[in-house]
């Protein structure tokens, strides 16, 4: 804490490290989260400053409508929401409809748990959000769009409407932007935060007033979206990706990433890493290189288990898929799913049947109802999981689940009666094991399911230090002063709470 | 406050807005805290007082401005700080109680904390 740890500024050469040259940044390639953390998202002059609204004034001014699409269809940007469609041909489906007026309209319901990629550029770089989905109403041929937000995103919400406000004032939102012909009104919808709101007939019937439930497609928002006029429905990602194709070019972007999915990805990733973070890394990094280059690896010297990505309704990987290339399709292939972003590493105290009972009581408790693969079939895996985690399952459970699995994925109407099973799929093609060892062996390999778990004493460790007997809220512990304590299963509830307390290590899961 | 009624407008804007950034037309030190709600759970708004209080202390002005996420949220509450004509320095896992020293060597001496530093935001990055 003294004056020699400190150094003069200018210290040549400098001893601090760039951004650049940091483990966590040196692999990133910063495109939607080019402004986030630099510059502040109230101000819109800071936007400015870093060339903001160039793409939109340079659309505008020189290219076409047909252009702007050109551009972003040669630029191969897939939809960042998780499917992976064009996103250029999405444009154009919907400037070819005839109907008329169109809604330009962004999907901000980010609802995984542990994601917050959407939010982080909302309340970030809210700007480029605006130019966006402005550059995609001109192409398009909307007047109006929706930001459709859920309510537990205050500050983002806050920030948008703040840079709305500002964007108007400035005449780049509105009547006759930039002294041109163009206008475009811009409205936040909050949502309530259903996990069912993400989906895009949803969300659309969410704006309108009415109950978030999907309906069957085709047709598609581009024919008949919202009030059944055409609509165009993109990520937060896609919209802030635009800009930037606009301004640099569609060469510029496909140059970065792989051939079948141009571009960076953005991934929030949460879970046993040393780097909880958001990073914008580009398509074709392993996810090796992410999870140990760039989070830094597992804590605690602890080993691997799996990666999730593609939230609740995604995958899990093992160690054997970590070389895996990040882009739509090498993760399809691997068993995962790309998703929106969010990816959460496992390692070896989780459980994976217990790891996929935790995704599927979200997802079962965030159906809507309205068809019954979803409704019911959710309800149904979980029951057979639930059994499993207490040790009551059967070999009939594995073929049950795969059952229902099965029509679930074919008969569910929308994407998240569809990918519910997902999870738990991956984790029986993956750690099969784990699930017989449950079954056949009524063991938790990784001593989590509480239905088969003990908890004993080892005596010799043991120092008779009574903390923990002090400690059991069940009082399930008993022993004298310096005498090895015993545990009484019967009373004991395995909370676990004796093998957080003990200083010697005598607390024996097995 | 400008109203774009032709692109012209805008671009003469900007590339006034750049060239006084280019210039370091900013002649006081600017303290850069993370507030997106990654640092506001980790502490940032106790941070943002904190630098006001040591400021007024002080008698120092200084331009301090909140920006969203950088991405590296396991370090927040993150604080930056530049003066004119320098790099801008990151800190990381700030506490309120590290801000009177951040302000003493850094903002008045010009000494960067190198123990609390992770490194420097290049300008065109």
């Amino acid at each position: 804490m003294s004056q020699t740890t400190s150094a003069p500024l200018d210290t040549s050469p400098p001893i601090l490290p760039s951004y650049t040259d940091l483990p966590f940044y040196r692999k990133q390639v910063r495109i939607a989260l080019k402004n986030c953390g630099i510059i502040d998202p109230k101000n819109i002059d800071e936007y400015l400053a870093r060339d903001g609204y160039r793409a939109l004034s340079k659309a505008l001014v020189e290219l076409t409508p047909d252009d702007v699409i050109g551009i972003m269809k040669d630029s191969g940007l897939r939809g960042r929401g998780g499917a992976g469609f064009s996103t250029g041909i999405k444009w154009e489906f919907c400037r070819r409809s005839r109907a008329t007026p169109k809604f330009v309209i962004c999907n901000a319901d980010e609802g995984d748990p542990g994601a917050f990629m959407d939010r982080s550029i909302l309340e970030g770089d809210p700007h480029s959000l605006i130019e966006g989905m402005t550059i995609a109403a001109y192409a398009i041929g909307a007047a109006d769009g929706y930001i459709y937000c859920r309510a537990e995103y205050p500050l983002a919400i806050a920030h948008l409407k703040n840079a709305i406000a500002q964007a108007q004032e400035y005449g780049l939102l509105g009547e006759n932007i930039l002294g041109t012909e163009f206008s475009f009104h811009l409205y936040i919808k909050e949502g309530a935060g259903a996990f069912v709101c993400g989906e895009e007939t949803a969300l659309m019937a969410s704006i309108e007033g009415r109950r978030g439930e999907p309906r069957p497609r085709p047709p598609f928002p581009a024919v008949s979206g919202l009030w059944h006029k055409p609509s165009n429905v993109n990520n937060v990602k896609s919209y802030a990706m635009a800009p930037q194709i606009v301004l640099n070019g569609a060469e510029w972007f496909n140059s970065i990433g792989t051939q079948k999915s141009p571009g960076t990805a953005i991934f929030a990733i949460t879970g046993k890493i040393n780097n909880t973070g958001l990073i914008e890394v580009p398509m074709g990094i392993q996810l090796r290189e992410i999870i140990y280059d760039i989070g830094g690896g597992i804590p605690d010297n602890k080993t691997f288990k799996a990666v999730q990505t593609g939230g609740p309704l995604g995958g899990c990987l093992p160690e054997s898929a970590l070389d895996t290339p990040v882009d739509f399709d090498s993760l399809v292939e691997a068993g995962a799913t790309m998703g929106s972003g969010g990816m959460i590493v496992i390692d070896e105290d989780t459980c994976m049947v217990e790891f996929a009972r935790y995704f599927l009581i979200f997802a079962s408790a965030e159906s809507c109802g309205k068809c019954v693969p979803c409704r019911v079939g959710g309800q149904r895996l979980l029951e057979a999981l639930t059994r499993i985690t207490e040790g009551k399952g059967t070999r009939e459970d594995l073929d049950e689940i795969e059952y229902i699995s099965r029509n679930m994925k074919e008969g569910s109407l929308c994407a998240l009666g569809q990918l519910t099973p997902g999870p738990v799929l991956a984790a029986l093609r993956f750690f099969r094991e784990e699930y017989e060892a449950h079954i056949y062996e009524q063991k938790c390999p990784a001593r989590v399911c509480k239905g088969l778990i003990t908890f004993s004493i080892i005596a010799d460790k043991c120092e008779g230090c009574m903390i923990c007997i002090r400690n059991c809220a069940s009082g399930a512990i008993s022993g004298a002063k310096r005498e090895p304590h015993t545990i009484d299963i019967e009373r004991c509830t395995r909370c676990g709470l004796c093998a957080t307390v003990c200083k010697f290590d005598a607390i024996l899961i097995e | 406050m400008p109203r774009f009624s032709k692109p012209e407008d805008l671009y003469q804007y900007s590339d006034e807005l750049k060239k006084n950034l280019a210039a370091s037309g900013v002649d006081q030190p600017v303290i850069t805290v993370g507030m997106g709600t990654c640092g506001l759970a980790a502490g940032a708004g106790e941070i943002y007082k904190a630098i006001h209080a040591e400021l007024a202390k002080h008698k120092l002005k200084a331009i301090v401005r909140s920006v969203g996420c950088i991405g590296l949220c396991v370090k927040e509450p993150l604080v930056d700080i530049q003066l004119t004509g320098k790099p801008r320095i990151t800190y990381t896992n700030i506490t309120p109680a590290q801000v009177p020293r951040l302000i003493d060597e850094h903002v008045i001496q010009g000494q960067v904390v190198m123990e609390w530093a992770i490194g420097s935001i290049p300008t065109d990055w």
